[in-house]
């Protein structure tokens, strides 16, 4: 069965790409852009793992971080993180909060697809 | 603050000029050639009967031997000396070091004062670096275009089996993104470019305005007239008022002027001040206007119809000082905060209840003020709106008016530089070692 990925991201052209280079892998790639919708869509598609953009409109990638794990059923889901701020500052605040990997644009296409296949043992 | 520092050298340059010969002026005020030497010198402080006796043979006052621009020198070389152990440690000599060496201690507090405006601007630029909304903006903008074109031509370079149409809407993509960023950078970089030619960053915008104002005596002729100019002219002209938020603030304090010159014409109420012996209380019954209008129409006053000078600081509700105009003796922080016992601060935790005291600035020659003060609501936005709170502080010098008599409360400029050691207030030590 095919793995699935749940990309939270609103820049249309990162979608495409990332979108492109895990499809190619054999990933199942859902897309979702809008920060105060996207915890509903994770708990609704179940994925293996998410990657998850700080900076979304209408809600931070860190509040839905922390709805994540605040839940029992999503709590152990590897969620990798992404942000233009690659300030110590964040990748503090995103570790604290329990991202499982956190990675700062521009990341290069072989990191993403590494982390990825790293974070569910694919 | 009038200190006795530097009195010696005033002596020396008053006996100097008037051609008398030290052995002379120490047998006339009934002291030795060699303690007068050492008076003279600034090694000897002096005060009380021999300075009234030195003074008399001088054919001075003894004030003209005490006051003036010496002690806003000593003040500044206290404040340069804050946290230098080695300096802290020779400031018993302090006094002693300016008497003798004029040039050396301007040197220094001139660069002092350059080395605060200099820390400014680098706290201003920081906070315009961390908070600027625009620039993180724009840097967000331009990463994820970066991204986005990293990631694809990564694609296009490593894949070698691509389909033909994903291939057009990579192109596409690309295309789009690399807009993007060129009109990214170009933005950040006009930005930046106009940050440099900013000349706002030497200096606050408040202390512009306060420097327009002083050389104007804080008093606006043009603004009196019947048919005033434009306000907005007079900020136009001014040389001082060179960045944008310093002409915005002075344009705000010329209109609130020009309608306080309205409700309280020149003559009528300076007449009615010196009646008054410049009680705002009285003042603004009188005119029917709030008493914080009354305190800048007095502040506002040449000092000849005011019968001495006037001072004034306002703060808004967080203590900041928002307005400074010092009187001597009565030094206000340019920086940080002042004395939490200011009757300033004291209206502020009461709004709208009038306080008027007598307070004494601690010093060898301790000075005394007759202060008003009140704290005001803005109602800037409306009685729903935040509140917004401002209080003001007004400062008659003894010479100005006569003190009523009342116990006078002893109060301090800022705790670094303030003697008083057993001060209840007080939130930081002071670097005057032993005080006085």
């Amino acid at each position: 069965m095919d793995k699935r990925v749940l990309l939270i991201e609103d820049e249309p052209n990162i979608i495409e790409a990332i979108r492109f280079i895990l499809a190619r892998d054999g990933w199942r790639v859902d897309t979702h852009a809008d920060g105060t919708t996207a915890f509903d869509r994770v708990a609704e598609t179940r994925p293996d793992i998410v990657i998850l953009d700080v900076m979304l409109p209408g809600r931070s990638g860190f509040d839905i971080l922390r709805d994540i794990r605040a839940d029992a059923g999503l709590g152990a889901l590897p969620v990798l993180m992404l942000t233009a701020k690659g300030q110590v500052k964040d990748r503090d605040l995103a570790e604290r909060m329990g991202a499982s990997r956190f990675m700062a644009k521009p990341f290069s296409n072989t990191e993403v697809l590494a982390s990825v296949r790293e974070l569910t043992g694919a | 603050m009038p200190r006795s520092a530097l009195t010696g050298t005033r002596i020396r340059e008053r006996r100097t000029m008037i051609g008398m010969r030290q052995a002379d002026l120490a047998r006339l005020a009934g002291i030795s050639p060699s303690y007068l030497n050492l008076i003279e010198h600034n090694r000897r402080r002096i005060g009380g009967k021999l300075l009234v006796e030195l003074a008399r043979n001088l054919g001075v006052e003894a004030s003209a031997l005490t006051e003036g621009a010496a002690a806003a020198l000593i003040e500044t070389l206290r404040e340069a000396a804050a946290g230098h152990d080695e300096a802290e440690a020779d400031l018993p000599r302090l006094e002693e070091f300016a008497g003798r060496f004029p040039g050396w201690a301007g040197l220094i507090a001139d660069r002092h004062r350059r080395v605060r405006e200099l820390e400014r601007t680098v706290e201003m630029l920081t906070d315009r670096m961390t908070h600027d909304p625009f620039l993180s903006a724009s840097l967000h903008e331009v990463i994820s275009a970066v991204t986005a074109i990293r990631s694809t031509a990564a694609i296009l370079a490593d894949t070698e089996d691509i389909d033909p149409d994903w291939q057009r809407r990579f192109h596409r993509n690309l295309s789009d993104d690399s807009r993007r960023l060129a009109e990214g950078a170009q933005a950040l970089v006009a930005y930046l470019d106009e940050g440099t030619e900013d000349p706002g960053v030497q200096s606050s915008p408040q202390e512009e305005v306060e420097a327009f104002l002083r050389a104007r005596d804080w008093h606006l002729p043009e603004l009196e007239r019947s048919l005033p100019p434009d306000p907005a002219r007079i900020v136009a002209e001014a040389r001082e008022l060179t960045s944008g938020p310093a002409r915005e603030l002075a344009l705000a304090h010329l209109k609130r002027y020009r309608r306080d010159a309205e409700l309280m014409p020149l003559q009528r109420f300076s007449e009615a001040a010196r009646g008054a012996a410049l009680d705002p209380g009285a003042l603004a019954q009188a005119f029917g206007v709030d008493p914080g209008a009354a305190f800048r129409r007095l502040a506002a006053l040449p000092e000849d119809r005011a019968g001495g000078p006037v001072g004034l600081v306002a703060c808004d509700g967080s203590g900041t000082l928002t307005f400074r105009k010092p009187v001597e003796g009565f030094s206000l922080p340019r920086f940080g905060a002042a004395c939490p016992l200011w009757p300033l601060y004291q209206a502020l935790s009461r709004p709208m209840a009038p306080v008027r005291a007598v307070v004494e600035l601690g010093g060898a020659t301790p000075q005394r003020f007759l202060t008003y003060a009140i704290c005001q609501p803005v109602l800037a936005a409306g009685f729903d709106g935040p509140q917004v709170l401002e209080a003001a502080m007004l400062i008659l010098p003894e010479g100005t008016v006569a003190l009523p008599r009342m116990a006078a409360q002893p109060v301090g400029t800022s705790c670094r530089i303030c003697p008083r050691r057993g001060c209840v207030a007080r939130r930081e030590p002071s670097i005057l070692a032993n005080g006085f």
